[in-house]
Order: structure tokens, then sequence, then C-alpha cells
């Protein structure tokens, strides 16, 4: 059983057709890329599978088995998916390691009261945060900004901040939607040399980028869409040679 | 610097009281003591208002639905069904107060400590009623529902004959908090209830800031900071929002228990929405998120207007407030401190 299986996934608004019937699997342990010309319905699709855009037209969203298309956000969340967001959204007002802390939400404790009351456990849980916290963004490599305001950071360094924030969450599938845009090409390949390191410390990585060389160096596998639609699937050097890849990349002769 | 903080206004909270009694000047406590009781409202509307996003128009109605619950329970007679056995069970635990009415005779109450229990209750009630459907929306939707409760509530209290109608409740009795310390309005109790009540105050104000350095706290922040980016963090934005709002009903019903014994009475005016409007505007003052500031400017504006000082203008000069701080300081004017 692959860890998601999305299954006849369609969506639209009116009569756009923004994802239309799309099916493919991600396997446990891989980077699997999606790529496709502006319009292509990438980000559509990866919003169903995170569950921002609710309900979906028609067809089915599997992670190990269990449908999770309809499923509100922190649900889907809770069921081991974290994401990324093409336009940076950090907790404004908050440090860098408090953004992170929150990532910690789904499997830490505490309540209203034990929060008010300042209970021992809840004192205790609140340490563990902080360290599981620390310990993500040494992993992504900005520790020494803890304390900074998260929204005074650089842009680079505020995409190190939303992907940790995302591992804090211990996710079985990460979403990064267009991890690399705005960054230099040094910052590309260090984000490039990261989402390795994250796949190969099990967690498997869906990733929207137009960014091609690197998504044709570091995915296992890719998907592309044109239209809404399917085109091609498979490893990036077949679907790199694929004609309609081509076609709907290059245009006609 | 928290605990710095907490010192500073503990210590105030002694020089006032001590710089009235040097200068004879102690019937000032009885409108600071008001002022805390209104500060504890705009404490909680805080709270609501800062960290999550949301605005109240019916704080008023909860500090009522406190007010006028307390007024009423605390002063039924029980004597006539004193052998039924309910009745028996609370005397037998203390939870009733025998004494005599204004009148010289001799009645027998359920003690406050069970209307404060109940007006809390019926507020956390009321607020997850109103709060339940339309916190799951996005946008000021609590804002424009809560209007129409506190529309609601205000003429229940003035149509209603069990609340006194235009005239409101009187002679509410005094508040046996503990052995030795009542809450009322009388001289002899002047500069105790002073201090209990912004002693009620500091310890709300612990409770808040404990809350915010929480996971919860955290939680709320980040609906604040970023509502997409929270909920793909798992969190349930539609009930942290709603829990919240229920506590900062719960704190203004409790401030309206205490404020009802304190004066002895509670009136329709308090219900009234311009009331509630008042509680946004102070809160505004005081600058979102910002307890202290809130905290100040609560008591300032508070006293100020108990004092008489706006006089015919009262609800004039807090629209205007409203206005001038919209325009010219939307982040209020005490300056942001981090808690």
């Amino acid at each position: 059983m692959s860890l998601l299986e999305v299954n006849n996934l369609s969506k639209s608004f009116g009569g756009l057709h923004a994802v239309r019937e799309v099916s493919f699997c991600v396997e446990a342990g891989t980077i699997h890329g999606i790529i496709g010309p502006n319009g292509a319905g990438k980000t559509t699709l990866f919003n169903c599978i995170a569950g921002s855009i609710r309900p979906v037209s028609g067809g089915t969203i599997r992670l190990n088995g269990n449908a999770i298309q309809d499923r509100p956000p922190h649900e889907v969340a809770a069921c081991g998916i974290a994401r990324t967001f093409q336009t940076i959204k950090l907790f404004s007002r908050m440090t860098v390691l408090e953004n992170v802390m929150v990532g910690c939400h789904t499997n830490s404790r505490g309540s209203f009261l034990s929060g008010m009351l300042s209970l021992p456990f809840a004192r205790a849980a609140e340490r563990k945060v902080r360290e599981a916290a620390m310990e993500k963004l040494a992993v992504a490599g900005i520790a020494d900004l803890a304390k900074a305001d998260a929204q005074q950071l650089s842009f680079g360094q505020q995409r190190a901040v939303e992907l940790a924030r995302a591992l804090a969450l211990r996710p079985q599938l990460l979403l990064l939607d267009e991890p690399a845009s705005g960054l230099t090409m040094h910052e590309t390949d260090r984000i490039g040399e990261l989402i390795v390191a994250i796949r190969d410390s099990g967690i498997t990585v869906l990733i929207v980028e137009h960014d091609m060389s690197l998504i044709m160096t570091i995915c296992d596998r890719l998907l592309a869409l044109s239209s809404g639609q399917v085109i091609a699937g498979g490893t990036p050097r077949e679907v790199q040679a694929d004609p309609e890849v081509i076609r709907v990349y290059l245009g006609d002769e | 610097m928290r605990r710095l903080s907490f010192a500073c206004f503990a210590a105030a909270i002694v020089v006032v009281q001590v710089a009235t009694g040097l200068t004879g000047t102690g019937y000032l406590l009885t409108q600071l003591t008001m002022a805390a009781w209104y500060s504890l409202v705009v404490v909680g509307l805080c709270l609501l208002m800062g960290y999550a996003g949301q605005i109240s128009l019916g704080h008023a109605a909860f500090f009522a639905i406190g007010g006028y619950t307390t007024a009423v329970l605390s002063s039924v007679n029980l004597l006539p069904a004193k052998s039924a056995l309910p009745v028996r069970a609370l005397s037998a635990v203390g939870l009733t107060i025998g004494g005599t009415d204004p009148w010289g005779s001799a009645v027998l109450r359920l003690s406050p400590w069970i209307s404060l229990a109940a007006a809390m209750i019926a507020s956390a009630v009321v607020a997850y009623g109103i709060g339940l459907p339309v916190l799951r929306l996005r946008g000021h939707y609590l804002a424009m529902a809560t209007l129409g409760f506190g529309i609601i509530v205000y003429r229940i209290a003035l149509g209603t004959p069990l609340f006194g109608a235009a005239d409101g409740l009187s002679d509410v009795p005094s508040f046996p908090l503990f052995p030795g310390l009542c809450l009322d309005g009388t001289r002899l109790h002047r500069v105790s209830s002073y201090y209990f009540s912004w002693f009620v105050v500091l310890a709300v104000i612990v409770l808040i800031v404990n809350l915010i350095g929480s996971r919860a706290g955290r939680a709320l922040r980040a609906i604040h900071g970023n509502e997409a980016a929270a909920q793909a963090m798992g969190i349930d934005t539609s009930r942290y929002k709603l829990h919240l709002f229920a506590l900062s009903a719960v704190i203004a019903a409790m401030a309206g228990v205490f404020m009802t014994h304190y004066t002895g009475g509670i009136g329709p005016g308090e219900t009234s929405v311009m009331k509630s409007i008042r509680y946004v505007a102070i809160v505004a003052v005081g600058g979102m998120a910002n307890l202290w500031g809130a905290l100040i400017a609560g008591t300032v504006l508070n006293f100020l207007s108990l004092r008489g000082l706006f006089g015919t203008y009262d609800d004039a000069v807090f629209g205007a407030v409203l206005i001038a701080m919209m325009l010219f300081a939307p982040d209020g004017i005490v300056r942001k401190k981090r808690i």
C-alpha cells in the first residue's frame, strides 16, 4: 500500500475544472515532485490534500488507506501531513522558536485549564516542546535565529522557519509548495540538500516546484499536470522525455 | 520583567490606599473598587480581542447575567422551605446564610458562592451557545451575534418584573467571602473590599498570563498571527476561539457578581449595548493583546467616569475615544510590553 493514494480527484470552481480526475500514488520514503505550467492545478491539488479546499468535487484521497478528503486542515495535520505555503505564512508577533513550537501542537498536551494554573505536567511538556523545536531549528540550520522576530528575517530564512515548523509536526508526509521560489541559487542548493536529508530521515515528501534543475536533482518520482489533468508520471528521466510534457512546456512546432 | 510588572501593580494598589487614608479621601476607594470590577471585564475582553482577534459587543450582557443571577438567587428567602431536604443539605454544608431583611424580618438566604457558581455556569452556557455556530465562520460574525444578544438581554432586563424592570434590583445582600471578610459597599468594609477586588483582578491576570505562555496560549497567538498556518499545524481554530470567548464571558459574569454585591444592586443600564461598546473602546485605548495597557486604561477611564468627570456626556466621551483611537493610534496608547 502506498502512503498517499489519490484516486480520480476532481475539483471545479464553477465552470473551471482546476483538477480533473487526477490519480497518483506516493510511496513512503520518496520525494515525489509535481510539475506543470502555471494554472495546471498544482496548488489546488495540494490544497485539496491539505484540506484547505473543501469539499472536493469527486474522488478520494487516502493516507495509509484512510480516506482524508474533505477533512478540515487541522484534522489532516493530526493525521500526519504537514505543509509549507507558496506565500510564506509565519505567525506574526512571535519569535522563530515560538513559530516552530506551534508545530509541536499535535504531539504535545496541555489544555486551557492546565495552562492557566501552570500545572507541573504542563510546564514539563513545555520544556520538551522547546527542546524538540530547537532540534528542528538545528536541522534547518537556523538555531542561532531562535530568539529573532520571525517577520524580520530574510526571505530564505523565513522559508527555513516554515520548514522547521512543518518538521516539528513530525509528519509522515511533508507537502512543500514551491519551497525554492524567490531563493538565490545558493539557498536553492541548500534547501535541496535539506529536502533530501528530510527524506533520508524517513519523511515522505511531496513537492510542487518550478525550479526544474532542483526537481530533476532531488525527486525520485514525478507527476506532470496540465490544465488540471495528469499528462505524465514516472521517474524524472521518463517524464522529461515524455512528448506531451515537452509539448506543454515548449509548445508545438 | 513579568514579576516586576506584578510587583509594581501590587505596590501601586497599596500606595493608593495608604495615600487616600492619609489625605482623608477614603471615599475615592469606592470608585476605585468599582473600577476594578469594570477593569476585570476589560481584561477578559482584551484577551478575546487581542488573542482570538474577535470582538464581542455583548460583554455588558455577560456582566449583567452575573449581576442579575446573583441579585435574584442571593435574595431569595428560603425560610418557608427550610425543612425541605435540599435546603437542609445546603445549610449543613454552610451554603445558606441566616439574617434579617431591611425591614427586620428573619430570612434564610443562599450563599452568594452558589450564585457566583451559577452565574459563571450560565454565562459559559450562553457563550458556548452563541459561539458554537458563529465562530465556525471567519470574520466579525461574533461581533454581530453578540450585538444582537446584548440587545435581547437589555430588553429582558428592562421588561421582566423578576429583574425589577426599569428600576433594576436593589438590597442585594453582602457577600461573606471568608470569615472576617465581607464584600459590600458599607464604610466598614471599604478598605477590605478594595483590597479584595484588586486581589481578584491581579489573580485573574496571573491566570491569563500563565495561559498566554502555555501551549493553549501559543495556539491562540498563532491563530491571530496567521489563521491558515495555525490550522495547517493541527490547531482547531474555531474550538480555541470558542473556549476563549467562553472564558472571557465567564470573567465578565464574575465581575458582574462581585460588583452587584459591592454596590448592592444592578439595573438595566449595566446591560446596555453602550456599556459593551465602552468596554471595546477601553480595550482599544489600552492596545489589543496588551493586558497591562487594558488594565491601566480600564482603571483610569472607569474611575474618571465613575467620578462623574464626563458629566452627561459619559457615553459620548467613550464613543469619541473609540473614533480617536481608530484614527490616530490603532495599536493603543500604552506602550506594548512583551508578556
